[in-house]
């Protein structure tokens, strides 16, 4: 069931637009991504589904409520962590947490979030002397404070190290595990791909590809890569006509082979080079990720 | 409210509107700067102005009173415009230049009850400075009480309502915490002046105590000092104040920009 339906949403700043007819609906339970370069319209998409800005057109529901309408109801099933938000800088961690549930009817025990998300050390700090990774912890928690149905997470892991980075994602699919849908911006393919159930990627404000983080990548021409260096030089028109080859290098002084294709091309490769009695020093058959596939999709849209 | 288990709920829990308030008391009182200008600041000024001999004795050119008579309702002043114009607009352009404002929005509690817990806690702190300023001037120098005491209290809180809505437009018309900080001190000075910090109003030449007593702190500076002596205050003055007041709170409701 979808708990978040975007439906044809247009939003313009003087005159420029930043969202240009972005549609997808978000099932109740997973994680969903927006994925897309900087400046695409992400955020501006999600503030959207917020209720912090109303659509020129189209629609947003969550929950079948209209954000911008009921926004009463809609920010107490709905949890944001928003991007370059802060707090008063001498509110200490305990009084943030204290503060924030006493704004919802239902609240998480706090206590109990903070613990989970490692702030129970940190109670009397100050915002101002957090960490990076601690206040992101802290914006998590207070997304989460009210018992929310669906939190939005806007670059969350933008600026942390990588072991904070990998710790947030743990963290986002425990959210996920305890049954909170969660919409995630990301400009990190990494994190789209090992976090989404499925990702919608947006390119100059518009949608322009929505699948599986799997079913992006295979659908991609030239999402299979296959490299190896010959014993023996092989003509490169043969290499380029094999079935679904998409793209052939030869690099190195070496003459290391580099062909884009699909499992056909990989397999036609093997028979190849065996029929011509070749051997491949240091094979590899790899599936591309979703970095090439966002290279490839934001390139075709420019 | 008590739909669930979890223990908060079991415990009675703050309305969001007090938690608001309660938490952005307890960040007041964490500005030292703050409290040391808007709760010292003004006794401290009055009371070295009284310990100068000539301020204390009665002067036949103010109608025989001192000095130190006419600078209790200033140091009064005082207490507001430094509440109002110095400490309140850096931080609420602060909380919107943070983002705190949007953190808000994104709650079920509007932003504008953290603007008004903050409008609320300089206005309190004002009057609090106030009663320090003249009890001070009662027990230290002798300075009377108001003799008109309704009438004092009464151009005592359109005075703080005046400040904190020319405070509230500043950070309305500033894009910036450092626009607000700059503009606030020249309205700071000017009102400064209006308000008799430098010559009393009492003892302004006709003409330019004609043009100040239209100032929200030249009449707000009449009206305390006919209440300080005993009369009503001039509905005149009065009704200077009342202008300003409405004039300013609607330009700043209107105008203000959450984010």
């Amino acid at each position: 069931m979808a708990i978040i339906e975007v439906d044809g949403v247009h939003k313009a700043y003087g005159g420029r637009p930043a969202v240009d007819g972005v549609s997808f609906t978000v099932d109740e339970g997973e994680i969903f991504g927006i994925l897309g370069p900087n400046g695409a319209g992400k955020t501006t998409t999600v503030e959207c589904v917020e209720g912090l800005r109303v659509p020129d057109t189209g629609t947003v529901r969550v929950a079948g409520m209209d954000p911008a309408v009921d926004r009463h109801a809609v920010t107490q099933l709905l949890g944001a962590q928003l991007q370059e938000s802060e707090l008063q800088p001498k509110l200490t961690v305990r009084e943030a947490l204290e503060l924030y549930s006493a704004f919802y009817p239902r609240p998480a025990e706090w206590r109990a979030l903070a613990e989970r998300l490692g702030l129970d050390g940190h109670l009397d700090r100050r915002f101002a002397k957090l960490s990076g990774g601690q206040k992101q912890r802290l914006f998590i928690a207070l997304a989460l404070i009210g018992n929310p149905r669906v939190v939005v997470l806007d670059e969350l892991t933008t600026g942390l190290d990588p072991r904070a980075r990998r710790d947030t994602w743990r963290l986002i699919e425990e959210i996920r595990d305890s049954g909170v849908t969660v919409l995630l911006v990301t400009h990190f393919m990494e994190e789209a791909q090992r976090l989404c159930d499925r990702v919608a990627v947006i390119d100059k404000g518009r949608v322009v590809a929505l699948d599986t983080p799997g079913g992006l990548i295979g659908g991609a021409a030239g999402s299979t890569a296959i490299s190896f260096t010959p014993s023996e030089p092989i003509a490169y028109a043969e290499l380029e006509t094999l079935p679904g080859a998409v793209s052939v290098d030869v690099t190195g002084s070496d003459g290391r082979v580099v062909i884009h294709g699909t499992d056909d091309t990989a397999n036609a490769v093997i028979t190849l080079l065996a029929r011509r009695h070749i051997t491949a020093r240091q094979l590899r058959v790899a599936e591309a990720g979703l970095d090439d596939v966002f290279l490839d999709l934001t390139e075709q849209a420019s | 409210m008590t739909m669930t288990t979890a223990p908060t709920t079991n415990r009675a829990r703050p309305a969001p509107l007090a938690a608001v308030l309660r938490t952005e008391t307890r960040l007041f009182l964490r500005e030292p700067g703050s409290l040391f200008w808007i709760l010292v600041f003004p006794t401290a000024l009055m009371t070295i102005l009284g310990l100068i001999p000539s301020f204390r004795e009665p002067d036949d050119a103010l109608g025989g009173r001192s000095v130190i008579d006419l600078y209790v309702p200033v140091a009064v002043l005082l207490a507001m415009i430094m509440a109002g114009l110095q400490a309140m607009p850096p931080v609420l352009t602060g909380y919107r230049e943070r983002g705190i404002l949007r953190r808000m929005s994104a709650t079920p509690v509007r932003p504008s009850a953290l603007l008004t817990a903050q409008i609320v806690l300089h206005g309190a702190a004002s009057l609090g400075s106030s009663a320090l300023v003249i009890t001070v001037g009662r027990v230290a120098f002798g300075v009377p009480l108001p003799g008109q005491a309704a009438g004092y209290l009464l151009a005592l809180l359109l005075a703080v309502a005046c400040v904190l809505a020319l405070g509230a437009t500043i950070c309305a018309l500033s894009r910036t915490s450092k626009v607000a900080t700059a503009v606030g001190s020249v309205a700071y000075l000017l009102m400064m002046f209006t308000a008799g910090v430098w010559v009393p109003v009492q003892t302004m030449p006709d003409l330019l105590r004609t043009i100040v007593e239209f100032t929200p702190f030249g009449a707000a500076a009449q009206a305390l000092d006919q209440a300080a002596s005993g009369s009503w205050p001039g509905f005149a003055h009065l009704g200077v104040m009342l202008v300003w007041t409405a004039a300013l709170g609607t330009v700043s409701t209107r105008l203000f920009r959450w984010e």
